[in-house]
């Protein structure tokens, strides 16, 4: 082995890491906060029942999961500045993040709200409440449980994709590495500290939200 | 831990029993399934066992066919221990290798058939002969056609089981069954899962089995006046032990215990 | 110019990257498939080690990011005396990525085979390999197909992170190609538009009718 693990070096640069695991993590809630709102907004445009909204979005969605996120990354940040818009990078990461997942949320909400049993809708319509309640007090709280073991997988998902904000010089973890790395011409380190970093940060999240679900269920009355 | 030296290595002597459950015990956790059970069943014989949900007759199958393991005593076939294995002169529990040799000997048709979906009614029965006997592919097919012919499918062998109707279903897994050639052939509520009118071809592809061949079968069920026109003794179960057992006719005719009177009493109500 | 001269000018360079985007799949799918079919049995299994071995490698594969798997592969593996070219780093990262999550997929999919299956098999005394090679994995296979599909697309979608290690793939050409001519909409929207073409019309259909003719050799078609 060639090989020559440095703790020193390790040390040193450990500082510098952590402080991107912060930025990586600011970078990776907002732009789950983007995609939690952005997603709701593409899973109810698809329920209104006005056809040519349901089509927009839903061929929005399936272009959005269909196509690299580095790719979307990388249009969102050159094509602002094409047409005089500049956009700093870490703005174009948060939209592009944001925009990405979602995609895939809006689904997970749809398979949430499908599966609410229609008899629930026909109760409420027997009531004669009002749209907000409907969703407020009876749908979404039977749609919610359903929904959050994809919406927590996602937000463990985020906080991985953070790295390909890299590319366009967001100063996340990864790009810290890099940057770490072309300096002192050792990669070893820095590299292997962001696989435990992000292993360290994802595999508690990943377990944390299991609890969290099983609490929301609980709390809601449901096994 | 049992004290094995009680148990002989193997039966030997004049009539050496197909199958001997020795002081066999079952339990599930604090839950006694079977409660060290004695039963014996000659060769050739047939034995149908009766009685209340839990009394542990499936079980009795499901050990038989090694698809539950066994917490005390020991279950011989032709003589030999099927759950233990003789080593340095004891019994020692059996492993896998020993399981899977003695196992050959033993056949099963279930409640719910489990025929292999992605396999016609041919492939089926030859799936045992090819991959485990080890047979050629046209002795297999020619053993297996003889037993669907005998089963009356022989004109569906082509069709996959979702083709099929329950009846159907489960002939075809009874000649599947008697495609290893076992000795023994067991048969767990194999009526219980079939509409009415198709439970009559079951049962007499059973009796053609019972009155043409001399295997050794043993039913569990709940078609009464089945088990009482072909079996040769009838034991009715009850809290993990045998409550009562004779010939048909003196089981269902006189019986002679208050719990087999009313089960039997029972069971009349509900026909 | 218009975007039909663009089209003319720099479609052949769109369709080398294309091509090896494709190769990247196909390699990559093969490396995945491989890797979750000995993962996923490997994590059944009775034996401690070898479940450990599989659960250690799916958590470490599924709890860090591609891109770091990536360059890990290609900029520190070297230093431990692997030195992988980067077309090969490129698709047994993203296979052995995938493969991670396609791991869980066999699992759970021979995991919903019913339980009469294992037991119609014990009963005819099929060895363990046997019955999960003869019975058990044929039907797991219908039941993982369309999760699969959707993993497949992830396989696509991430091998676009190969030209960040200069692979020449259909990402790297749009990259190349916007640096020359600044025409990003285009060079970006372009590749866009291609990766989309790849998954909606050629993996999907294809995985589609993967499950009907599974679904006819399993007698349920």
């Amino acid at each position: 082995m060639s090989f020559h693990w440095r703790w020193d070096f390790t040390f040193d640069i450990l500082p510098r890491l952590l402080l991107a695991t912060l930025n990586t993590l600011m970078a990776a809630g907002i732009g789950y906060a983007i995609a939690l709102v952005l997603g709701l907004v593409l899973a109810l445009a698809q329920r209104t029942g006005f056809r040519p909204l349901t089509l927009v979005a839903r061929e929005f969605v399936e272009f959005i999961r269909s196509t690299p996120l580095v790719l979307q990354i990388f249009f969102i940040f050159y094509v602002g500045p094409q047409f005089g818009i500049r956009l700093s990078p870490w703005v174009s990461g948060m939209i592009a993040i944001g925009l990405h997942y979602s995609a895939y949320l809006s689904e997970v909400y749809r398979g949430g709200l499908d599966a609410v049993p229609k008899g629930q809708w026909e109760a409420c319509t027997a009531l004669n409440m009002t749209a907000r309640q409907v969703y407020g007090r009876i749908i979404i709280p039977q749609a919610l449980p359903l929904s959050l073991p994809g919406m927590g997988n996602y937000l463990v998902g985020i906080f991985k994709d953070t790295p390909m904000l890299s590319v366009i010089g967001v100063a996340e973890l990864m790009q810290t590495a890099n940057a770490i790395g072309s300096e002192s011409y050792r990669f070893l380190e820095p590299y292997t500290l962001v696989g435990v970093i992000f292993l360290a940060i994802s595999l508690p999240t990943a377990g944390l939200i299991r609890l969290f679900e099983l609490w929301v269920r609980r709390k809601l009355g449901m096994r | 831990m049992e004290d094995m030296s009680n148990y002989p290595l193997e039966l030997t002597g004049d009539a050496v029993p197909m199958v001997r459950f020795m002081n066999v015990t079952k339990s599930y956790g604090s839950l006694v399934v079977l409660d060290k059970l004695d039963l014996d069943v000659a060769a050739g014989e047939m034995v149908t066992i009766i009685g209340p949900s839990g009394s542990g007759k499936t079980t009795v199958l499901r050990m038989l066919m090694t698809l539950e393991t066994i917490n005390g005593g020991v279950i011989y076939v032709d003589g030999q221990p099927l759950t233990h294995m003789a080593k340095d002169g004891k019994l020692v529990p059996a492993d896998a290798r020993h399981l899977r040799k003695i196992r050959a000997s033993i056949g099963m048709c279930f409640q719910h058939f489990h025929l292999f979906p992605h396999m016609t009614a041919l492939q089926n029965c030859m799936e045992g002969p090819v991959q485990v006997l080890g047979l050629p592919k046209q002795e297999a097919r020619e053993r297996s056609e003889e037993l669907l012919a005998l089963v009356g499918m022989i004109d569906k062998k082509d069709q996959h089981p979702s083709r099929l109707s329950g009846g159907q279903q489960q002939r075809v897994a009874i000649a599947r069954a008697l495609a290893m050639r076992p000795k023994v052939m067991l048969f767990d509520e194999v009526t219980s899962a079939l509409d009415p009118e198709v439970i009559g071809e079951v049962t007499s592809v059973i009796r053609k089995l019972v009155t043409e061949h001399n295997l050794t079968m043993l039913m569990v069920t709940h078609q009464m006046g089945f088990a009482r026109d072909i079996s040769d003794r009838i034991c009715f179960f009850f809290g993990g032990r045998i409550e009562e057992q004779g010939p048909p006719d003196a089981l269902f005719g006189q019986p002679q215990r208050d719990r087999t009177k009313q089960f039997l009493s029972a069971v009349k109500e509900a026909v | 110019m218009s975007y039909w001269e663009f089209l003319l000018t720099y479609g052949a360079r769109f369709l080398d990257g294309t091509l090896v985007t494709g190769a990247q799949f196909l390699l990559g799918t093969v490396v995945a498939i491989f890797i979750a079919l000995i993962a996923g049995l490997a994590k059944l299994s009775p034996n401690l080690v070898v479940r450990s071995v599989a659960i250690a490698y799916i958590e470490l594969f599924r709890g860090t990011s591609l891109l770091v798997q990536l360059y890990w592969i290609f900029f520190v593996l070297p230093l431990f005396g692997l030195t992988l070219p980067k077309f090969t780093a490129g698709f047994v990262s993203v296979g052995m990525n995938v493969g991670a999550y396609g791991a869980e997929l066999v699992r759970g999919a021979i995991l919903s085979v019913p339980k009469g299956q294992w037991e119609a098999a014990l009963a005819i005394n099929m060895s363990p390999a046997q019955r999960m090679r003869r019975v058990i994995l044929p039907q797991a296979v219908l039941i993982m197909l369309p999760p699969w599909g959707n993993l497949i697309i992830e396989l696509l979608k991430g091998t676009a992170l190969v030209s960040l290690i200069s692979v020449a793939d259909l990402m790297f050409q749009s990259k190349q190609i916007n640096a020359s001519t600044y025409l990003s909409a285009q060079s970006f929207g372009t590749a866009l538009i291609i990766y989309f073409i790849l998954a909606r019309f050629l993996v999907t259909p294809f995985m589609r009718w993967l499950e009907r003719v599974m679904a006819r050799r399993l007698g349920r078609g």
